[in-house]
């Protein structure tokens, strides 16, 4: 692995040696390197590119990394990973994709990720993407993330993405049985000329589920976003989608929400805000002596904190 | 030192079109003592927080001069005056998401400060650190947790000049005494200057001197002994006032 990929697995994954627990690192196309553990064990894909990630019931405490690197210009791929979480498992589950584009061609990576969360098991699952490089071909990220959950399972999911990645369009779907609880935090940062949709089709099937999916994001400069929740309550649940973006100079900003009730005891809120940095708010840290520009860098790293 | 001459701040009238200006503040003059203890009292809608923001570099004056120690600074800008040495509390404090009591406290205190330093400041508000270190600086903070927080900020900061916008709004009668004690020792801690724009008697009990701005104009000043039997005197005007309507 040479100094480019190394770098590149530090932002996504902040690997800066192999890590513990099981692992899969992905670099331009391939595996690289592979562990399984114990309870914890890695396949391939026999149909398609892509691995199968077995967690087996009961596993506590245990990590996967699966961080994807990609430094060779022009390279494009679709890789599907499916994951089966065991009853009562309690795991987290490290992605990330890092594209550095030196050259002039398009670099894609989609990742197609599919979870299956038995019974009482509790994922907390870490996605980061980034880009880097200097290259006029765009770096293209559209990962897909499909979410099965049976009953009293939990998931929480942290998604990060500030830095580099020209297109991204992100597709999540879930399906929630009894008692099943998902939480989505999203944090995502576009600048220049990017473009970022981002997609929720939220199920809440079983009684008593619920999910509360929280989008923060800031769009500088020319960039674009949209974010688009659909929220389904099929049964007595809770459910909270929230979109909460800043907008600087010739950015847009789209967010559009949809709530459906199909039982009356299901309670839906989507709450969305659109607005540029409030100008008391610099006010106030140019009071405590920081000058505009850094108060304004201050507000932003802590609103995407 | 600072020195305010003949300070005035005019807005156009929003009603009238092309209509003249209103005056916020007409020709107010004073001087700020190093080391003295000075509240601004007033009716509301005097131009008392006009002037804290004149004073902070929030507001431009439309005339007059304001001087640190000698130095022209009028047209300063925010954040060189916050660097100069004044510190200024909003009457109504600013929520961010994200941002932390921690890292606000760290902002004012200009540098790195220990978690136990960030807790000194909470605690002196009568804040119990542990609870608030962590919290957002959001709309999850109660009125008077938010006003206790904003006057730790000034805390940290330690500088020549502290203003502060109607502390004791907002802030509970159980630790309003705190409150006081907060000032009074960080006038004798601090070797600043402390001015305070505020109703309460409790707090103009311990001015070194009292200035009455009323209609934009700065109508008296002078020590509370001379200025409080004539202020508390007022709380009958709304008497005679009432009984000049009734007749």
């Amino acid at each position: 692995m040479d100094a480019i990929q190394r770098e590149l697995l530090v932002q996504v994954a902040d690997l800066h040696e192999i890590p513990v627990g099981a692992y899969n690192i992905r670099a331009n196309g391939s595996s690289v390197d592979r562990k399984s553990t114990g309870n914890i064990e890695i396949l391939n894909k026999e149909d398609k590119s892509g691995i199968e990630i077995h967690i087996k019931p009961g596993t506590k405490k245990e990590s996967v990394h699966i961080p994807v690197i990609m430094s060779q210009s022009g390279l494009e791929e679709v890789v599907y990973n499916d994951f089966y979480i065991g009853e009562n498992a309690d795991v987290t589950i490290i992605a990330g994709c890092g594209i550095h584009n030196g050259g002039d061609a398009s670099t894609r990576h989609d990742g197609i990720h599919r979870f299956f969360i038995e019974k009482n098991a509790h994922v907390k699952y870490v996605e980061k993407h980034y880009g880097s490089g200097d290259g006029k071909g765009e770096r293209i990220m559209n990962p897909v993330t499909e979410i099965h959950m049976d009953e009293d399972s939990f998931m929480e999911m942290d998604t990060v993405q500030i830095k580099g990645v020209d297109s991204t369009k992100r597709e999540n779907k879930a399906w929630l049985k009894t008692g099943a609880k998902l939480v989505v935090m999203e944090r995502l940062m576009t600048h220049g000329r990017q473009r970022a949709e981002s997609y929720f089709d939220v199920r809440l099937d079983g009684e008593d589920s619920s999910a509360n999916i929280i989008s923060r994001s800031v769009a500088r400069n020319d960039s674009y976003q949209l974010f688009q929740a659909d929220l389904c309550g099929n049964n007595r649940c809770s459910g909270h989608t929230e979109c909460d973006a800043i907008i600087m100079e010739n950015a847009r900003i789209s967010a559009v929400p949809e709530l459906t009730a199909n039982h009356v005891d299901a309670a839906l809120i989507h709450e969305a805000a659109i607005g540029k940095i409030a100008g008391e708010q610099l006010i106030k840290l140019m009071t405590l002596g920081l000058t505009e520009a850094e108060a304004e860098e201050q507000i932003i790293s802590g609103f995407l904190k | 030192m600072l020195e305010l001459k003949n300070i005035s701040f005019q807005v156009p009238d929003e009603k009238v079109r092309n209509a003249k200006e209103i005056g916020i503040l007409n020709d107010v003059s004073f001087t700020l003592e190093d080391n003295k203890f000075v509240v601004i009292t007033g009716p509301n809608g005097g131009g008392k927080s006009t002037l804290a923001k004149i004073i902070a570099g929030i507001e431009k004056p439309t005339s007059g001069q304001i001087l640190w120690n000698g130095q022209d600074i009028t047209d300063m800008g925010i954040t060189d005056r916050a660097k100069l040495g004044i510190s200024y509390a909003f009457q109504q404090p600013v929520r961010f998401k994200g941002v932390t009591v921690f890292d606000l406290l760290r902002l004012a205190a200009g540098k790195d400060i220990s978690v136990a330093g960030a807790c000194e400041y909470l605690s002196k508000v009568g804040l119990c650190a542990k609870d608030y270190i962590k919290r957002e600086v959001n709309s999850s903070l109660s009125g008077g947790e938010i006003k206790r927080i904003e006057i730790a900020t000034i805390l940290a900061r330690k500088t020549k000049v502290s203003v502060f916008d109607e502390p004791e709004a907002g802030i509970d009668l159980w630790s309003f005494q705190n409150l006081i004690q907060v000032f009074e020792e960080m006038h004798q801690q601090l070797h600043g200057s402390i001015l305070i724009i505020s109703h309460q008697e409790r707090i103009l009990n311990i001015a070194d001197e009292i200035l009455l701005i009323a209609d934009g104009k700065l109508v008296k000043k002078g020590t509370k002994d001379e200025i409080l039997p004539e202020l508390l005197g007022t709380a009958n005007a709304a008497v005679s006032c009432n009984k000049a309507v009734n007749r």
